[in-house]
């Protein structure tokens, strides 16, 4: 908002479509933006509890007994530590801590693929002038849209023929099919925002192209690379479809391990624990995420594409 | 606007400093190498799914041996599988009926609408939503950090846990009953069960749509705004006549994304409602029913599958056709604007 | 517009990774030889066992007992995962790779008939005959495809009545009897009985129970022709629609599964309750119970002709593989499975049900567990559930039309019709 006090006076009501240039405007403009101003921090504060609330929730329900699942009390109350030795236990049948080593061995190996492949088109298709550019582009971000469905099902068929279900590489192809094409686009993005005129300069300088290289691209492309990692991590990370499908006990993820938490009996569903596994889930993620906000936001927006 | 001035795609987004045509010819050498590597690892992880689905679409799903009791190879289907779906036809004795109210085939209208209805009103309900959080955090006000950390939180969430989430929130006992002092059955019924889910969606996906569609608003020059305040526009005709306009090409890519998305719903309703509502099916989702039917005939989950994967690509197809929505165009000039 | 298209022949080269991959694709396929039924009949030697999770540890005892016994034909044991989704599909998995390492394999008493059909299963026919007189016969019919048996029943489950002692003192014997007694649920302002009526297995479960309790049949003899269309089956699914109709089952039921019927009745809101026998001992030492010392069991309601309702079965069967090199000594390993010493084991250390009847009447179990005698009668006049290849098409039968008719959606007549049609499409292939 500017701080010019704005010509643009109206009504009390702020609907006001004629201007007024009376000796009130100025009055009535600095009501009309204070009316704003308290307008913006009520809707903000809308904002942030639809947003936090649920998720408030459930660190609540993580830390309060299991005899008192359902108390409504919207805050701390029959505190326990309980629930997250529940959900990290293995006595239950439920593996939570093999779950996270998975998906951690999982994400990371999609990740490095794909950073290993993707930067190379994304360098090429940043900087690099060629025909059917935007037939490549179009490609894949089709292919980062493509239904997971659409794959899992030939996919469940041949990993059973090739007795691959219940292991790693079963996870991982398919977690390339869309961690790949955001790969490639986020940094594609991230790429031609660089200053890469500074490469030449250095060149021109005395540099040797390794030393340009070396002091002045890889400085200024490891952030982008780092946030397209995380990216790519995080839409592995959450991926369950075909997680949900092709995994036995061994290679469980944890998203699977979430939805799939069972009880001290065969057919209990024990809310408290499950909502401690999902916070011991979510919260690296989220802390994370907080951390690098600023360039994942901005990861996000050029990627274009949710995790 | 900015859609405008961006440079036609197929030519150097940066023009090199000596156009010369060797040069040019020795980059697209180079660019083959480049992105060779990644095209063919998309040719495996999802061209030869995808060619496998198509050639078992057309095979018959193995069948028992009304002798034996065991099960023979079905042989060649043909369009049969297809038909089955589309046309809701189950295999009788000598011939065909209309697949019966409990078979799978009888659900895919169904599953059709319920994955188009999910697809319009959350992408209405994010649209409205994430235009209005996207609004409020271009404000300059204290607390905006707070505000735009905490939109990153629902994000952030794994849709399973989200599932897990909602879940609990709904369950008969649970808050949000207590919240608004009903004992509603949520995953019971037909419209709460499809509520449930919007409800959900809408939490976990909203600050996506309203994070693409601020990226959109920064590029706005504050000038333009206000210019539009001399000219004595009002904060509503500003939104329709300027601000709309302007967000308009990001907007359309977010909501073509997020169409994209919604049509693939699984995970949500898999474990929220595990499909069911209503007289069973309220929540069964295309995906879902691929998945049912995985282990019951994988032939005839290839046409499913299949079917589902040309929907999706048809839908996207008429949107940037008819709706223009440039997704590369607008990849490249918002890239500009941004950051 | 030209922008546009030239966007559409972008995504349209999606189109071409398909073109791509059509190089790539190649075409897999398996060849066999000989029939794998009649090979290694009589072979001994090391053998795994594939079983899923062992949460109460009963597995691994039994087998270093079985292999300080047999020092040359060691069992090892397989561990799957704990959800049923996924042992089958590792099972179908290492049967369609002609795994000789899967040799006896622990299956859900539905699934026996697909893998039997798929010709994965040995006959336990010849050389490799058990004795099944002394086993609950219900048990052995759901082991049983084509009038051979394939499998060896290895532990079970029945459904038990669940009622407050402080409200009835004695048990309902019958639905009707039931439903009169449901005036003192009204009375105390609770519900009176509840199921598991959410749209899952076990719906599939409380229906087959009302319909074969009612003296109806789902399918018939020869497993698959659907007799679901009658009168008597009609009576069945009736009460169950009758009784949510007048409020009897509570309304919240329908989104019942086991868990939930548990903590309504452990929480004092239902007179009765039809559940498995896990529920005992947590509604007797459950923290929130408040009918610890107020409740007892009786075998299901049934028909008004002093026998007790049909009970659907739980349980798993346990069978060879026809791609085992060991099958004597797989055979023999399923026996001493079913052995009363094992038998009993499974019941005290796993609270899994015995399948042998003889246990039922054993005093020092009788003392432990104090709905074993309840149980042996709800096992007794159990109905399996249809032995069928196509079960999940089935089931989905059974449940989909059965929610539709409970929820009020479809008049019992359309839902019956609709499920007859339903479970003949099934195993009519698609």
């Amino acid at each position: 908002m500017s701080a010019i006090a704005g010509p643009a006076a109206a009504t009390a009501e702020g609907r006001a479509l004629r201007l007024e240039r009376t000796g009130t405007a100025n009055k009535v403009g600095k009501r009309r933006r204070r009316n704003q101003s308290i307008r913006t921090a009520i809707s903000a504060i809308v904002i942030v509890v639809w947003c936090v609330a649920p998720f408030y929730w459930m660190i609540v329900t993580s830390f309060r007994d299991v005899g008192f699942t359902f108390d409504t009390t919207p805050w701390f109350t029959h505190f326990t530590w309980d629930n997250y030795v529940t959900a990290l236990s293995t006595n239950l049948g439920n593996h939570l801590g093999r779950a996270l080593l998975n998906s951690l061995i999982i994400g990371a190996v999609t990740t490095v693929i794909c950073l290993l492949f993707g930067i190379f088109a994304a360098y090429a298709l940043a900087r690099l002038d060629f025909r059917f550019k935007g037939i490549v582009m179009g490609v894949i971000l089709g292919a980062s849209m493509f239904p997971g469905v659409a794959l899992l099902t030939p996919l469940f068929q041949l990993f059973t023929s090739w007795g691959w279900i219940g292991t790693y590489q079963a996870l991982i192809l398919p977690d390339i099919s869309f961690a790949l094409p955001l790969t490639v686009y986020t940094l594609t993005s991230f790429f031609r925002e660089m200053p890469w005129d500074l490469e030449e300069a250095a060149r021109i300088d005395g540099c040797t192209p390794a030393q340009a290289f070396r002091k002045i691209i890889l400085p200024l492309a490891a952030p982008a690379v780092f946030t397209t990692a995380i990216l790519a991590f995080i839409a592995s990370w959450n991926e369950y479809l075909i997680a949900s499908q092709l995994t036995t006990d061994a290679t469980q993820t944890v998203t699977v391990a979430i939805a799939g938490f069972t009880g001290s009996q065969p057919h209990q569903e024990p809310y408290t624990a499950v909502m401690a596994a999902g916070v011991v889930v979510t919260i690296p993620l989220v802390i994370l995420v907080l951390i690098f906000q600023r360039r994942i936001v901005a990861g996000l927006t050029a990627g274009g594409v949710k995790g | 606007m900015s859609t405008e001035t961006a440079t036609p795609l197929g030519t150097v987004a940066r023009p090199p400093r000596s156009g010369l045509k060797k040069q040019q010819r020795g980059q697209a050498r180079w660019a083959i190498w480049l992105i060779l590597p990644t095209m063919a690892l998309l040719a495996v992880v999802i061209g030869y799914p995808i060619v496998s689905a198509i050639v078992m679409s057309f095979q018959k799903d193995a069948g028992l041996d009304s002798s034996t009791g065991m099960f023979v190879q079905g042989g060649f289907a043909g369009f049969q599988n297809y038909a089955h779906w589309l046309l809701q036809q189950c295999a009788s004795s000598g011939g065909t009926v209309a697949c019966p109210p409990g078979s799978l085939g009888a659900q895919f209208w169904n599953a059709v609408g319920v994955t188009f209805f999910f697809t319009v009103v959350t992408v209405i309900l994010e649209t409205v939503f994430g235009l209005w959080m996207a609004i409020i955090m271009n404000r300059a006000f204290r607390g905006r950090g707070i505000v735009r950390a905490a939109i990153l939180v629902p994000w952030a969430i794994p849709t399973a846990v989200t599932a897990k989430l909602w879940f609990f929130i709904f369950s008969a006992a649970g808050v949000a009953n207590a919240l608004i002092g009903q004992r509603i059955l949520w995953v019971s019924g037909e419209w709460s069960s499809r509520w449930a889910i919007i409800i959900a969606d809408t939490w976990k996906t909203t600050p996506f749509m309203a994070l693409l569609i601020l990226a959109g608003l920064q590029l706005i020059p504050d000038e333009v705004n206000e210019a539009a305040k001399v000219d004595g526009a009002s904060t509503v005709q500003r939104f329709w006549r300027v601000t709309l306009p302007l967000v308009k090409p990001a907007l359309m890519v977010a909501v073509l994304f997020r169409i994209l998305d919604a049509l693939r719903i699984y995970d949500l309703p898999a474990i929220l409602t595990g499909g069911g509502g209503g007289s069973g099916n309220a929540t069964t989702t295309l995906s879902i029913l691929v998945v049912q039917q995985i282990r019951q005939g994988p032939n005839s989950a290839s046409a499913l599958s299949t079917i589902t994967f040309i929907i999706i690509f048809l839908v996207a197809f008429i949107f940037v056709r008819f709706l223009g929505a440039n997704v590369v165009r607008t990849q490249e000039s918002q890239q500009k604007g941004t950051l | 517009m030209r922008r546009a298209r030239k966007t559409t022949l972008r995504l349209s080269g999606l189109a071409g990774i398909a073109v791509l991959g059509m190089v790539l694709a190649g075409c897999s396929g398996g060849g066999g030889s000989g029939d794998p039924k009649s090979q290694n009949l009589d072979g001994k030697g090391p053998i795994t066992y594939v079983q899923g999770k062992d949460n109460s540890n009963v597995v691994r005892p039994l087998i270093a007992k079985w292999n300080k016994a047999h020092p040359d034909e060691k069992v090892t044991f397989k561990e799957q995962s704990d959800q049923a989704d996924q042992q089958h599909d590792d099972l179908v998995q290492n049967f369609q790779a002609k795994n000789a390492n899967y040799d006896v394999v622990d299956v859900d008493v539905v699934w026996t008939a697909e893998f039997a059909a798929k010709g994965w299963l040995q006959p336990l026919t010849g050389s490799l005959k058990i004795d099944t007189s002394k086993l609950f016969k219900p048990t052995v019919a759901t082991a049983t495809y084509n009038g051979t048996l394939y499998a060896a029943p290895q532990t079970s489950d029945g459904g038990l009545l669940y009622y407050r002692t402080d409200l009835v003192k004695t048990p309902p014997t019958s639905w009707d009897e039931m439903m009169k007694d449901c005036d003192i649920a009204k009375q105390a302002g609770i519900g009176c009985y509840a199921g598991q009526f959410a749209q899952y297995e076990g719906l599939t479960v409380n229906t087959a129970e009302a319909i074969n309790t009612a003296g109806g049949t789902i399918v018939g003899k020869d497993g698959k022709s659907p007799t679901v269309d009658s009168a008597d089956a009609k009576k069945g699914l009736q009460r169950l629609v009758d009784g949510f109709k007048n409020g009897d089952i509570p309304a919240d039921a329908i989104t019942y599964q086991e868990e939930q019927g548990r903590q309504a009745f452990e929480a004092g809101k239902l007179l009765f309750l039809r559940n498995w026998p896990y529920v005992y001992s947590l509604a007797k030492t459950d923290g929130s119970s408040v009918v610890k010392d107020k409740f007892a069991v009786a075998p299901l309601p049934g028909n008004g002709n002093g026998k007790p309702g049909a009970s659907s079965l739980g349980g798993h069967n346990a069978a060879i593989s026809v791609y085992s090199k060991h099958k004597q000594t797989a055979h023999d390993f399923i026996e001493f499975l079913q052995s009363e010493q094992t038998q009993k084991f499974f019941m005290t250390q796993g609270s899994l049900a015995p399948v042998l009847a003889s246990l039922y009447d054993d005093s020092e179990l009788n003392s432990k567990f104090g709905y074993l005698s309840t149980l042996k009668k709800s096992i007794e006049s159990a109905v399996p559930r249809p032995v069928t290849p196509f079960y999940p098409a089935v089931t989905k039968a059974i449940q989909d039309n059965a929610y539709a008719a409970l929820k009020g959606n479809k008049s019992v007549d359309t839902a019956l019709k609709d499920m007859s049609d339903a479970i003949k499409a099934a195993g009519s292939g698609s």
